[in-house]
């Protein structure tokens, strides 16, 4: 049992932290915001140029040998910075996705073009009536020859107007709930029938809703098996979570600092409103909450590293997604309410950081979701992922 | 829980603390230095504490510890004579003294398994509060005569620390030790004091001086309880336990000798021993036990052909709890390491005792509502359960103290 980063670990914290430090003040974040595609191009080339889009993926699936250890430090710098680029939705995402699905030269050559930074992908999976559930699919995928035909919809696909590929998850067989029949595949931007219609995030980041009318794409696309994909989706889920938990645990961190530092320095009564013991106790709350996050994220983490068996690392990451969750909610509001007015202005930073923190809270899966996903999985010890959709029990 | 991957573990054993640790494989991350499974040393650790529970730790014992019911003296020295035979008593002593060696994951997988294991709480009084404190500040004299007395349970040790006009405000304290030749004459009441009933000893933060700064002039006596003058009274809690007692001091003469180190440095060792009390107090693989004991109550209940753990609310209510506390485990496996590599336990330790006793309050409180009309009656227990810890956002610093102590030491406000 060990808590410590190794050598390697610690340059790349060392990296990152200066990478955040340098491109993520205030100012240059808000360009950021302002443009286009709502991240930086330039950026994204960079994290290429520094491995950090492929360290996460061990060698014999095509990254540099790392672990969902570098994966949450990368994450927690990018909460701390509130970092546009779409680290997660891409490279944890999608990335997970062909990592472990890949099939084909093909598959690993797109991989490559994701680490190099010369395609960029997004992961859609949640529908109009699934809410969080991801093995409750509408979306058709028909087989007609050595294709598949799509059809459906997929809504709040992160970044996907700059996405070259998707990775979607579709019905291949079976009735709309059923864990056999699920099937992950991949299709390209360009391909004739889909419409995508783009939106800002209410965190300032973009996402889109995507509608496929009868899209045909190759069978050589699908990840994994056809039918059998939910183990998959499941993994890249799971992969998310601890990388979402992560990005929080930045947030909760770098709100507390500022949020102390504010209790300081704001006078009233003529005195720093920090020596009331009312606001102290709150900030004390955030700091337990921060802690609270923190430890269940290494927990998590680890699950993921270890290679843990899928129910186990499933509960895990649904342990880690209640709680980080949880104290996200407390961290965040308690901010807000501790910077009085200030909190609610725009131009200030932490109502930032507290939208954000509020969208972590819901994607992959809210409390509600996760604590029914982590009864069940403790009722049914054991279901395999693949022979019961977990969620529906 | 998912006993069917933690290596041939009986259930009870928290599932989440075992990943099925592959050997090194392709999948493992060469750089991955962070590592927070247990070692094949650390599970045959494991698996040797609980064996040695199973064998040892009798029947009648264990069958009150798994019902709520108060043990007596005997039942708590049995078992210590068990421990002590075994080497077991102090681990966290250092070996010279009648400690162990083991590693900080091994302190961590002992405290588990005698949680889990049914096994009587370790009575902190003698091993964990004043025995550090005498290893760290006491006489060589001291060390030689108490430690082993400790260890061997001639001397039962209690904490004469409160007093009726000095709660959380500690240092306000006016129990006095007057300085009369070689000896001192205490005078004073202490209350709060937990089975002081069962104790020969007793710690005592007395004023040896009267100062400008109250936390100065404070010392730190030991006092044998049998010494003319010493009073104990039984304070009655509300959940019907006479576990704690008031101890009245008059005229009680003790040798100067007593002292531990300097005279009106008492402080300093009074709050050196709160720290090492409060990790005890979060009482972690405590409360795993407690959620095996609500689950069983749970599944007792039933309604309309289902058991109340069928019930998805109730499910995910205690799944909740259980979810803070795997928190709060790792948070303190995180302390430990921090302590493992020379730090003392810092002011870290204050949010761990407030989440921990949050979380056994959190219990207990599912547990009356779970036991339904059963709570009404007392030889069910839970509604006590329920009463009795609200002591432990009390007792050891309050948890409103202890986020005074955050604020002001960690917070720096």
């Amino acid at each position: 049992m060990d808590f410590t980063l190794s050598s390697d670990q610690t340059l790349i914290k060392d990296s990152v932290d200066r990478f955040v430090a340098d491109n993520y003040e205030q100012a240059q974040r808000e360009k950021i915001v302002a443009s286009d595609e709502g991240f930086s191009r330039e950026h994204w080339a960079k994290f290429a140029e520094l491995g950090w889009l492929g360290i996460a993926f061990p060698e014999d699936r095509g990254g540099f040998g790392g672990s969902a250890v570098e994966t949450m430090i990368l994450a927690e710098a990018f909460g701390r910075g509130l970092v546009q680029e779409p680290f997660v939705p891409c490279v944890v995402l999608a990335g997970t996705a062909l990592a472990y699905g890949g099939t084909s030269k093909a598959h690993s050559d797109l991989l490559e073009a994701m680490i190099s930074g010369e395609k960029l992908l997004t992961f859609g999976y949640a529908e109009e009536r699934s809410r969080y559930d991801y093995a409750l699919i509408e979306t058709q995928g028909r087989v007609d020859g050595s294709d598949l035909v799509i059809s459906g919809k997929k809504l709040a696909v992160p970044f996907a107007a700059s996405a070259d590929t998707y990775v979607i998850t579709v019905r291949t067989g079976g009735a709309k709930q059923d864990a056999d029949g699920i099937t992950v595949v991949l299709v390209d931007r360009d391909t004739p029938g889909i419409t995508r219609h783009d939106y800002r995030t209410v965190d300032d980041r973009r996402a889109s809703t995507l509608t496929f009318e009868n899209v045909r794409v190759p069978l050589a696309n699908v990840l994994g098996e056809l039918g059998k994909g939910l183990p998959l989706v499941e993994r890249i889920i799971d992969a998310g979570l601890g990388a979402l938990a992560a990005e929080a645990v930045g947030i909760s961190g770098i709100v507390l600092r500022r949020t102390v530092e504010y209790l300081k320095n704001r006078k009233q009564f003529g005195v720093a409103i920090g020596t009331f013991q009312a606001l102290q106790h709150r900030a004390v709350d955030m700091l337990i909450q921060t802690e609270l996050a923190r430890s269940i994220t290494f927990y998590g983490t680890m699950a993921l590293a270890q290679d843990a068996a899928p129910a186990e690392r499933m509960k895990a990451l649904s342990a880690t997604k209640v709680q980080i969750s949880r104290s996200g909610r407390i961290v965040g509001e308690s901010a807000i309410q501790l910077h009085g007015g200030i909190g609610m202005s725009e131009e200030y930073v932490i109502g930032h950081f507290f939208k954000r923190i509020s969208m972590i809270e819901l994607e992959l899966g809210d409390v509600d979701f996760h604590l029914r996903r982590y009864v069940a999985l403790e009722k049914q010890p054991a279901a395999s992922s693949a022979n019961g959709a977990l969620t529906h029990a | 829980m998912l006993p069917h991957r933690t290596r041939g573990l009986p259930p009870q054993a928290p599932a989440h603390f075992f990943f099925r640790s592959k050997a090194p494989g392709p999948h493992t991350s060469k750089n991955t230095r962070m590592d927070l499974s247990f070692s094949p040393e650390d599970l045959a650790f494991r698996e040797e504490v609980r064996a040695f529970i199973k064998a040892e730790l009798p029947v009648d014992v264990r069958t009150k510890m798994e019902a709520g019911i108060e043990l007596t003296k005997a039942d708590y020295v049995s078992w210590q004579h068990k421990l002590c035979a075994k080497g077991w008593l102090a681990p966290n002593w250092p070996k010279k003294y009648g400690g162990t060696d083991w590693t900080v994951v091994q302190k961590h997988i002992f405290n588990e398994e005698m949680a889990l294991g049914g096994a009587p709480r370790q009575m902190p009084f003698g091993v964990a509060m004043v025995a550090p404190v005498i290893i760290e500040f006491g006489s060589d004299e001291q060390r030689a005569h108490y430690l082993p007395r400790i260890l061997s349970s001639d001397d039962w040790w209690c904490q004469g620390y409160s007093e009726p006009e000095a709660g959380s405000d500690l240092a306000s304290l006016k129990t006095r030790a007057d300085r009369d030749g070689d000896n001192y004459i205490i005078n004073g009441q202490k209350t709060w004091i937990t089975l002081a009933q069962y104790a020969n000893m007793i710690f005592v933060l007395a004023r040896t001086e009267q100062t400008a700064k109250k936390q100065d002039g404070i010392s730190f006596l030991l006092v044998d309880m049998t010494t003319p003058g010493v009073t104990v009274r039984p304070i009655v809690t509300i959940d019907g336990g006479k576990e704690i007692n008031e101890v009245i001091f008059e005229n009680v003469r003790v040798p100067v000798s007593s002292r531990v180190g300097k005279e009106g440095e008492g402080w300093t060792y009074a709050k050196f021993l709160l720290e090492h009390e409060r990790n005890g107090t979060a009482g972690v693989a405590g409360s795993f036990q407690l959620l095996n004991r609500l689950r069983a109550v749970a599944r007792d209940q039933r309604v309309d052909g289902k058991t109340l753990m069928d019930d998805e609310r109730f499910a995910e209510r205690t799944a909740q709890i259980e979810i803070e506390l795997t928190a709060l485990s790792y948070a303190q496996l995180r302390s430990l390491a921090a302590e493992s590599s020379g730090n003392r336990p810092g002011p870290e330790s204050s949010f761990i005792k407030i989440t921990g006793t949050e979380i056994q309050q959190a219990i207990t409180t599912l547990m009356m509502e779970a036991s339904a009309y059963d709570s009404l009656d007392p030889a069910k227990r839970s509604a006590l359960a329920y009463f009795n810890t609200r002591k432990t956002s009390i007792y050891a610093g309050s948890n409103e103290i202890q986020r005074n102590i955050i604020a002001k030491r960690i917070l720096g406000l």
